[in-house]
């Protein structure tokens, strides 16, 4: 068995057995776990249902920044900077999508990888941005929305820097195995 | 998030009209209404799911049992919850499903540790520390196995895609740790609540 066989084959069965081990557990405790179930599951449409303003205006907002093209214009202002650290252009507008929008994030590695290549060090680079991130808007909006909390404090400065700390050693450690 | 929100909607407009692409900024408020709207519709039903389970993991003890193993380490990041307070045990299993990259039942048990965080929460406008800790450490994205990143490889024909797994949890976890320290820190340097 390789070794990619194995990690498929982890991926397979997580869920399927932490399920199981919850579900016998609570039968093993005498838990009603129908009943119990059901209870719980009645917050989710509750909890679904207060995010969504939240949502509307972070989604909104990062939308509309989007489609201003000024992704576009910080692009142009780095790759001066960043060609001497021998990082291919296109991987930039990935290093600022990557912290507004998870699926737009895919969108543009999938391009990288299909424009690239597989041997590509831009594509690995990319890797391990995109493999390495979550996006830090998307996560802020809903967890703080679903409790109604609207003053972040660090918050977000911490998300952020967080985000510039991975695209770094992202960096780094592309140079190290790839380079 | 009110400066956030006003400086990204203003720059947008800005940048939109220096580009000559306010048709597309006007066209996106709508797309972007749209997909938020979606997205948390589609949450509703694995949301159930994992809150249904989470309620068994949490009558039949599993929470409990997560909260007291991990009380050492939930005493220094948590520092202001009570270390047997259940949040500490859903943020356990939240982070579990994340490393695990079952991110469809990350969000819900970690909305969940959310609303135990906000219960002892001073003030119910205003975010926590364990909450700015909590965050600052879900932000980061701590996988273990990239599957989605896998999977677009493979989609290309890259002929060892296993490879990029071990470089990926270099990055992961130093981004990762980074966002603890820094949260500690602005924990210090911030006023309080």
């Amino acid at each position: 068995m390789t070794f990619q066989n194995f990690i498929n084959l982890i991926s397979l069965w997580t869920l399927p057995i932490i399920i199981l081990i919850i579900l016998t557990v609570a039968v093993c405790k005498k838990v009603h776990v129908y009943e119990e179930f059901t209870e719980g599951a009645k917050d989710g449409f509750k909890v679904a249902i207060n995010i969504i303003p939240y949502l509307v205006a972070i989604m909104v907002a990062i939308s509309m920044l989007r489609a201003s093209g000024l992704i576009d214009m910080c692009e142009h202002l780095m790759s001066g900077i960043l060609n001497k650290l021998s990082i291919p252009a296109d991987v930039i507008p990935l290093m600022i999508v990557r912290s507004l929008s998870g699926s737009a994030a895919l969108g543009v590695f999938s391009d990288i990888a299909n424009n690239f290549g597989p041997d590509s060090y831009a594509t690995k680079l990319a890797a391990l941005i995109v493999g390495s991130s979550e996006t830090t808007f998307y996560v802020l909006a809903v967890y703080f929305g679903s409790v109604k909390i609207s003053k972040v404090r660090y918050a977000m400065l911490t998300g952020i820097i967080a985000d510039i700390i991975g695209i770094v050693a992202a960096i780094a450690v592309a140079r190290m195995f790839f380079l | 998030m009110n400066y956030i929100f006003y400086f990204l909607v203003i720059i947008s407009i800005i940048a939109g009209a220096i580009n000559g692409k306010l048709q597309d900024v006007v066209n996106a408020i709508l797309t972007g209404a749209d997909v938020s709207v979606k997205v948390a519709f589609s949450l509703i039903g694995i949301m159930a799911f994992w809150l249904g389970i989470m309620r068994i993991a949490e009558k039949s003890g599993i929470i409990n049992f997560i909260t007291k193993l991990l009380k050492p380490i939930a005493k220094y990041l948590f520092n202001e919850v009570p270390h047997d307070n259940k949040a500490i045990g859903d943020i356990a299993m939240c982070f579990s499903a994340n490393a695990l990259g079952l991110t469809n039942a990350a969000t819900p048990i970690g909305l969940k540790a959310m609303e135990e965080l906000q219960e002892v929460n001073k003030d119910k406008s205003t975010a926590s520390n364990a909450m700015c800790m909590f965050l600052a450490m879900n932000t980061a994205g701590f996988q273990l196995v990239p599957a989605t990143v896998i999977a677009v490889l493979v989609g290309i024909g890259y002929k060892n895609p296993t490879e990029i797994i071990m470089p990926t949890l270099i990055v992961t976890t130093t981004a990762f740790l980074g966002a603890i320290i820094t949260a500690k820190i602005f924990q210090k340097l911030w006023s309080e609540q």
